[in-house]
């Protein structure tokens, strides 16, 4: 960070002070509802698919994701996504709808520059830090489990 | 000859005329409270062409050909273009020119560029560098957001304090005969940083810019707000006009009734736009299609136009640097 003199540390209390401040309570209503909508909707995916005989649940779970990346792609895709996640806020950021929003709009975004230089390498220029990261913790957390697991 | 006074503050010789002015807009900006105000309203985010930026490159060169139609003259009998835009590399502005034959001078100065063209316009005028120049800015929001933020389809929330960038560019044609306005001083800002470093706040981070330049001019001209009758300054917001008041006033300068933005006035509240509209076209559309309009009908006497510049980069803010800022103000007098 830059180190700041007294004037600017005083200037930046000030706008602190004099700034509006986002809704809070009213926010995570929206996000708890709409992102408890989302969830319901994934259930309910999944329990639809238990009744297709001989579909075991691992299964119906993996569906249900990719039913819901798909919606998440759709709605993107048709313009709707944009109000929901203004709505909704971390509501429709946080489930993977929200994951595959940013992936299709970067998508459509970058079209412009070529399939190679724009939508191949900006594909990730939102969902990379979640992948990097997620990859990242996913294999600690393996480490972690297989070490215990030689006790 | 033009005469330095102060310590960034130039008085024309003879007043500079702004002969013709023409704008382009938005469709969100022509459905805001001055849409009757701009000369061209779009009703859609690419005007026909295959991609933001070059409807954005189009909206250039319509003002370019817009204020030389509406002054009834040929490319050839400008002198210069002086243009610029928030683009990488000022590509708007500088293709745009390829329709214009004659010198062309590219300018960054962010959202402070209208103010910043109309000043060098008027500096070149007077010092008699040139006699007709053509002074134009402009922005998009499509471009504005791909470049700075996030992609137009992401769901995500903008904060209280942010703005919304104008799709819109305007122009002024300077130094033709006199239709009712001039420019007699300009003031050149100076890079403030106070130490803001929220990209999401450009208004907190421009006011001290404003301010500054405001009490600059004041001093260097020997005036006060009240010779004036409105200091307009580009795109502070409803936060940055408030900070730019506050501040002002610490040094004295009460400018009640006086201080009014143009990122204030384009866009009605319901159009849900938090602070207000930002980017180089804020001004340059209100300015050319609302305010100097009024200047020429006499509706006001005199005005102190203040354009803001952030003078960030997607680069310097990701690296955690602070915002620096500028502002550029133009006196604008009926004639």
């Amino acid at each position: 960070m830059n180190r700041m003199t007294e004037e600017q540390k005083r200037y930046n209390e000030y706008v602190e002070e004099k700034a509006p401040k986002s809704h809070i309570v009213q926010d995570c209503i929206r996000a708890f509802w709409v992102g408890g909508v989302i969830c319901c909707v994934g259930q309910l995916i999944s329990q639809l698919l238990m009744l297709i005989p001989d579909m075991i649940e691992e299964n119906a779970l993996n569906w249900s994701s990719v039913i819901l990346v798909f919606l998440g792609a759709l709605l993107t895709g048709v313009g709707l996504y944009s109000y929901i996640g203004k709505y909704a806020g971390a509501g429709s950021i946080v489930p993977i709808t929200g994951f595959s929003n940013s992936i299709v709009a970067s998508a459509i975004e970058f079209k412009q520059e070529g399939l190679v230089m724009g939508v191949g390498s900006k594909l990730f220029t939102v969902a990379g830090p979640v992948l990097v990261y997620g990859i990242s913790a996913s294999i600690i957390a393996g480490l972690i489990y297989y070490i215990v697991g030689l006790f | 000859m033009s005469k330095r006074v102060g310590k960034q503050t130039v008085l024309m010789d003879k007043p500079v005329y702004i002969t013709e002015s023409f704008t382009c807009a938005g469709e969100k900006e022509s459905q805001g409270p001055l849409g009757e105000c701009f000369d061209i309203r779009l009703n859609d985010d690419k005007w026909g062409e295959d991609s933001f930026e070059k409807c954005e490159r189009k909206m250039f060169k319509c003002v370019l050909h817009g204020c030389m139609k509406k002054a009834g003259i040929a490319a050839g009998d400008v002198d210069m273009v002086l243009s610029g835009d928030l683009l990488n590399q000022t590509i708007s502005a500088s293709f745009a020119a390829l329709d214009f034959k004659g010198s062309y001078i590219g300018l960054y100065g962010a959202c402070s560029t209208m103010a910043e063209s109309m000043a060098l316009a008027a500096c070149l005028i007077d010092g008699g560098s040139a006699e007709r120049i053509i002074a134009m800015t402009g922005s998009h929001f499509c471009t504005a957001e791909r470049q700075y933020r996030m992609p137009l389809e992401m769901g995500t929330q903008k904060t209280p304090t942010s703005q919304w960038t104008v799709t819109g560019t305007g122009g002024a044609y300077l130094g033709g005969r006199n239709t009712g306005a001039g420019i007699t001083a300009v003031t050149f800002g100076r890079v403030i940083d106070m130490g803001i470093n929220d990209a999401n706040n450009m208004g907190a981070a421009m006011a001290p810019a404003a301010a500054d330049t405001i009490y600059q001019h004041f001093k260097a001209t020997g005036t006060s707000p009240q010779d004036y009758d409105a200091v307009i300054t580009g795109d502070l917001g409803a936060l940055g006009k408030d900070i730019a008041f506050d501040l002002l006033l610490k040094r004295g300068v009460q400018c009640k009734d006086k201080l009014a933005d143009c990122g204030c006035m384009i866009f009605s509240p319901e159009q849900d736009t938090h602070m207000g509209g930002s980017g180089c076209g804020c001004s340059a559309t209100v300015m050319n299609g609302h305010i100097i309009p009024m200047i020429k009908s006499g509706q006001y006497k005199k005005v102190l136009f203040v354009a803001t510049g952030a003078l960030l980069s997607l680069t310097s803010s990701m690296q955690g640097d602070n915002i620096p800022a500028i502002a550029h103000a133009v006196q604008i007098e009926h004639l």
